[in-house]
């Protein structure tokens, strides 16, 4: 878990980067240090984006702690956040994403959300 | 005798001053150091502006580095109001003295799910803290959370954790919050922020505005309870604490003529004290201005500086005005010893006049402050602000020593001559009374003294006269028709006059009588003298003939004998 916080952490399936519709996912996890919160912002981030995004998500985790510079870059008020960088517009999630429904909608994934 | 206690009360709870003047005075040294305070009221009212210069004055005089998040104003924005004031939030930022943050919350952009916390906003602090070392944070409003973010319960634990957090840090903080209904802030901050409460308010009355300014709470120190106005202006913020002097100016024994000698005479025969205020009122067109216009020359002439508030009439008027009396002030301004500063009542607000005078004030540095006159303020505000606005300027002058003198025109009304003033009179030192006599179809100026602080003064009325050769005062005419002035008083002194002109004449010829009457009986007298002497001169020559008879008897009888030749005769007249 602890390698996985890291900036390294990434989950890019080679194959599948950038087709013309954009469907490309550039995730930001925000978290401060490893609060249970933000672990398990993390496990249900990753378990959705296997999901619905299997092979076109990146997923950045940063650590506030060790940058805290990036908060203010970045607007990060609440931890855990998650930044939807790409596909544009920007959004933000904020919360242990446990509401799959929820997150779905943030990432403007809602087509997906319903069964 | 306090020193030591102040020692010990500081190190109970240390302030942070906040550089602001008056705000210090109020507090009793500055905000709580190391403890949040917070500041609320409603939109407009200057909370952003008292934050900015909290941390403006703090890295530039007191050596305290800030950092200033804001939630609603952008940062080009702060810079853009803050050089408004004279502030460059530029030149600190680069100088690492000042570290602006600028959070956004934005609710559309923003979906929640599950549990979070603010921790990014600690890490943002944190970081901002740090980064410049800072001892004071402004929060430039933090309720702006409770808008962005639908979990009120997660925001009102991360508040409480956050203002305990600034606590831990021993960051002074101010917090800002937007005044809400029957709660001082909307989302009653006021329950985390509980050391040190500031409530600023902004109201307008009859179309000015006025600011003010209250401590709420303090917990462990006292403070003043009262509403401060307030101002923002280039110079930034300023409170004025309405009785922070506490009556503690020095006195002057010095005496100052008024310009009118006679007038010095009923003042105890030296004139106004130095550092006094002084109260002429009157009706219109009693010769109010004209009395200050004199005090001006006398002072000038002594080589005071002068400063002339003139409310009604522009320099221009009041010099030519003053012209017409004998008076000349165009040297005096010309030499600098005389200022006017000239503006409508209705130009600001009561605050802002007196600001306007404490800048005059202190700019000039005079030693007597005309004021012409104070009741057109009234205008601008209710009687209690023009009072309280008054008491401050009387206090402001009396602790530089200067010399007050303020005109104010009462209503007509006879009986309210005295009530009218009656607000104000309380911190008046000397109290003129012009007023109208009216007699024999004419009016004319009765002048007294009312009241005059710690000397034995006139309490007669005098009558003022204004001529072209300037003011006179003169006794009025006292006598069983009643006090008389004008043309009735000189009628019943010319009635006077002729009157013992009647009476010396009288007692001319009764002298004149007496001395021919003196003339008279000693003619008589010399007449009666005489003819005794002539009578005398009779009897004394008829007395000497009578002896020649006698003698010439007796010769006779010698001659007869001896032609008889009788012896014993001749014996008689030979023999012994």
């Amino acid at each position: 878990m602890k390698a996985k916080t890291k900036r390294a952490a990434r989950k890019t399936s080679p194959g599948a980067n950038l087709n013309a519709a954009g469907l490309h996912y550039d995730l930001r996890l925000y978290v401060a240090g490893q609060t249970p919160k933000s672990l398990a912002a993390f496990a249900n981030l990753k378990e959705l984006c296997e999901l619905h995004l299997a092979g076109k998500y990146r997923i950045e985790v940063i650590d506030l702690v060790k940058k805290p510079q990036l908060a203010r870059d970045d607007q990060v008020i609440a931890i855990p956040t998650l930044v939807r960088r790409l596909p544009q517009p920007i959004r933000k999630i904020i919360g242990d994403l446990c509401d799959t429904r929820r997150t779905l909608i943030g990432l403007d994934l809602s087509d997906q959300a319903g069964p | 005798m306090t020193q030591k206690k102040n020692i010990a009360k500081n190190r109970l709870l240390p302030k942070s001053p906040t550089g602001i003047s008056g705000l210090d005075e109020i507090t009793g040294g500055g905000l709580p150091k190391g403890r949040p305070t917070l500041v609320c009221g409603s939109a407009g009212c200057g909370k952003s502006m008292l934050g900015v210069e909290f941390l403006v004055r703090g890295a530039l005089q007191f050596n305290e580095p800030g950092v200033l998040m804001t939630f609603e104003e952008l940062p080009e924005d702060v810079v853009k109001n803050a050089r408004s004031l004279g502030f460059d939030i530029d030149d600190l930022v680069a100088k690492k003295k000042l570290f602006l943050d600028y959070v956004r919350v934005e609710r559309n952009e923003i979906q929640e799910t599950g549990e979070y916390d603010l921790e990014g906003i600690f890490v943002r602090l944190n970081y901002a803290i740090e980064a410049v070392g800072a001892k004071r944070v402004v929060l430039d409003t933090i309720e702006s959370l409770f808008t962005g973010l639908t979990n009120a319960a997660i925001l009102r634990a991360e508040l409480r954790r956050l203002f305990s957090w600034l606590k831990e840090k021993g960051v002074t903080a101010i917090i800002t919050g937007e005044k809400g209904d029957g709660m001082l802030t909307r989302n009653g901050l006021e329950e985390y922020v509980s050391d040190c409460v500031i409530m600023l308010d902004h109201r307008v009355i009859d179309q000015v505005s006025t600011r003010r300014l209250r401590v709420v709470k303090y917990r462990g120190s006292t403070h003043g309870t009262n509403e401060y106005p307030f101002l923002i202006n280039e110079n930034g913020f300023s409170v004025l604490p309405i009785s922070s002097l506490g009556l503690a100016h020095d006195v002057s024994s010095e005496r100052i003529s008024s310009g009118v000698p006679r007038l010095d005479l009923m003042l105890g025969g030296k004139g106004f004290y130095r550092g006094s205020s002084i109260l002429v009122s009157g009706t219109a067109g009693t010769g109010k201005s004209s009395l200050g216009a004199y005090f001006v020359d006398a002072a000038s002439r002594r080589g005071e500086r002068c400063l002339y508030f003139a409310f009604e009439e522009s320099p221009q008027q009041v010099i030519r005005n003053m012209r017409s009396i004998g008076l000349n002030l165009e040297p005096w301004t010309r030499k600098g010893l005389l200022r006017f500063q000239a503006s409508r009542p209705t130009l600001y607000g009561l605050e802002t006049h007196l600001a306007v005078m404490h800048k005059q004030v202190k700019d000039f540095k005079p030693q007597v402050v005309v004021i012409d006159p104070i009741s057109n303020l009234v205008n601008t505000g209710s009687p209690n602000e023009v009072r309280s606005m008054l008491l401050r300027l009387v206090d402001f002058l009396k602790s530089r020593q200067i010399t007050a003198f303020f005109t104010s025109l009462s209503s007509p009304d006879m009986k309210n001559l005295e009530q009218t003033d009656v607000g104000i009179s309380s911190i008046m030192d000397t109290w003129l009374l012009l007023r109208d006599i009216e007699l024999g179809g004419e009016r004319n100026r009765g002048l007294y003294v009312l009241k005059s602080r710690g000397m034995a003064h006139s309490n007669q009325i005098r009558e003022f006269v204004l001529s072209d050769h300037g003011i006179d005062i003169r006794d009025v005419y006292i006598g069983p028709e009643g006090v008389l002035t004008g043309s009735m008083r000189l009628a019943q002194e010319a009635r006077e006059r002729a009157q013992k002109i009647a009476r010396d004449l009288d007692i001319e010829s009764k002298q004149r009588q007496l001395t021919r009457k003196r003339a008279a009986l000693e003619a008589q007298i010399a007449a009666l003298k005489a003819e005794f002497e002539g009578e005398e001169a009779e009897i004394a020559r008829v007395l000497s003939q009578e002896n020649q008879l006698v003698q010439q008897v007796q010769i006779d009888e010698v001659a007869m004998a001896r032609s008889r030749q009788a012896d014993k005769v001749m014996d008689r007249r030979n023999g012994h």
